[in-house]
């Protein structure tokens, strides 16, 4: 038997901004665009929301600042912040606070302008004082150590890592709002400058700007709001750690444990994914959760991306906008994993759009590989 | 009623004061054994009976990656000390060295402060 809360809301509407370059625009005038065209989009106004779910890397409150900027008069808020994958929480958050009638329509929004603000990843994680000492430069240092690990636990190669950063150019070059795109070879990425052993700089996401926002409702009123709703069919969390000395195996991460919860509460089976979306921040990420997940056998997942296999045309269809390696990577990326997830499933995904997606999976990532949500997300025809 | 006890100081504190007078010591619980780093009030199986023991200064590379810079070239690793406990680290005086190379610890001493380093043992790996 499947989840009360399976199918029980919606997403009716779903905008990004600024994606790649935004110079100009603060991060909250972003966060501002994508909201505005999302509850357009959605075909209400912005009195209509009375919820909002918020989590950015430069605002301490942000659901006050939400508030204020675009005037809501909102009764619900979730402001949790688990980092990168914070929205992929906020999705189930908000899908119980509808069915719960505690709100009727609610606002998922980020926005940043890391690149054009400064060119660097912005963050407000504080250092951990058992680990100041040694310098690390998180998050690469971190996802470096867990690199290493997988190499040496498991025979995975650069040339591995390298298929997974080629793929998602691949898809990118499909995608005209993706902001790395045209060609890049296996021996540009062999031969990028090493910035955190193995990990180089072909091996980590973009620094981009970019906004992202989403409305959703119950799910009667998402079939009146929208032609192609697209439902909330399950989700799961898992906090493992937070600095990444207190992972307890470098190797798998908490997506061990979201998905199987995601996946049975939706009552779906993993060889009927359409698509399947991961928080690829480094190229090792895209590994650890195609293993985590289940796609392939632990230890596995470096064989399983080689020969294109989730490139464009391969078997599986993994991040199809081109990921956060080359299309967006504003700070926090979740929310772009739903958006792309909506567009594939609404079928205006364009020259990428893959065919009859009606199941797809969001797999979020926050902190050091420390906290881990999956989602899946269907269209009418999955209920 | 309270549950601070004043006239101590919190485990980061005494970890830290530990450190200063030359001394790289763990927290252990005495009824389970079990050790602890990074320190806390409490195990993550519950245990609060806590003490402070000489850690043994030996450990094997868990992890290990190199931070390269315009400023040189620093590694940064985790390692599994010989209680069960793993820490974060770095070893001076190689630029790297393989997972499993056996380690024993050495207190440094930077302006910024103490810290706890490793040496690769020669010859030896788990």
């Amino acid at each position: 038997m499947t989840h009360d809360l399976r199918g029980r809301a919606a997403i009716v509407g779903m905008a990004t901004a600024g994606v790649g370059a935004a110079p100009g625009f603060s991060a909250m005038e972003l966060l501002g665009q994508a909201s505005v065209a999302a509850v357009a989009d959605a075909g209400l106004k912005m009195g209509d929301i009375d919820a909002v779910f918020c989590a950015t890397s430069s605002h301490a409150f942000p659901t006050m600042s939400v508030v204020e900027y675009l005037g809501l008069d909102a009764r619900w808020f979730g402001g949790t912040n688990v980092g990168g994958s914070s929205f992929e929480m906020h999705l189930i958050q908000a899908a119980l606070a509808l069915d719960a009638g505690l709100c009727d329509a609610a606002l998922i929004c980020y926005g940043s302008n890391q690149r054009t603000a400064g060119g660097r990843l912005v963050s407000m994680s504080e250092p951990q004082w058992h680990e100041t000492p040694y310098n690390p430069r998180h998050p690469i240092t971190a996802y470096g150590l867990a690199a290493s690990r997988h190499m040496h636990q498991y025979g995975t190669t650069r040339d591995h890592l390298a298929d997974v950063a080629l793929a998602a150019r691949g898809w990118a070059n499909l995608n005209p709002d993706a902001f790395a795109r045209g060609p890049l070879t296996r021996d540009e990425i062999l031969s990028a400058r090493t910035i955190s052993d193995p990990l180089t700089k072909a091996d980590c996401c973009l620094v981009t700007d970019g906004a992202a926002a989403c409305v959703m409702t119950r799910a009667d009123r998402a079939r009146d709001l929208s032609s192609s709703p697209v439902y909330v069919l399950g989700g799961g969390s898992a906090v493992t750690h937070r600095s990444i000395v207190a992972m307890p195996d470098l190797t798998v991460t908490g997506a061990a444990k979201s998905g199987p919860i995601a996946l049975e509460m939706a009552g779906v089976a993993r060889k009927d994914l359409d698509l399947v979306m991961l928080y690829d921040a480094f190229t090792i990420n895209t590994i650890l959760f195609l293993e985590d997940l289940g796609f392939c056998k632990k230890g596995e997942g470096g064989p399983f991306v080689e020969d294109g296999r989730i490139a464009p045309g391969g078997e599986l269809a993994v991040n199809t906008n081109g990921g956060g390696l080359s299309c967006v990577h504003p700070g926090m990326y979740g929310l772009f994993l739903i958006a792309e997830a909506v567009a594939q499933i609404r079928g205006q995904a364009g020259e990428r759009q893959i065919a009859d997606c009606n199941l797809a999976m969001c797999h979020g990532n926050g902190g050091t590989l420390s906290s881990q949500c999956t989602a899946i997300l269907g269209s009418e025809a999955s209920l | 009623m309270s549950t601070t006890d004043t006239t101590e100081q919190g485990p980061q504190a005494t970890w830290e004061r530990y450190l200063e007078e030359g001394r790289f010591m763990l927290q252990r619980a005495r009824g389970s054994g079990e050790h602890l780093f990074w320190p806390r009030v409490s195990t993550p199986s519950g245990e609060t009976d806590l003490e402070w023991v000489e850690a043994s200064g030996k450990g094997t590379v868990y992890a290990i990656t190199v931070n390269r810079g315009r400023e040189g070239s620093t590694n940064v690793a985790l390692i599994d000390l010989a209680e069960g406990v793993r820490m974060m680290s770095t070893l001076p005086e190689v630029e790297t060295a393989p997972i499993g190379a056996a380690v024993t610890a050495r207190i440094e001493r930077l302006e910024a402060g103490p810290r706890v380093v490793f040496d690769v043992i020669a010859g030896e790996s788990a």
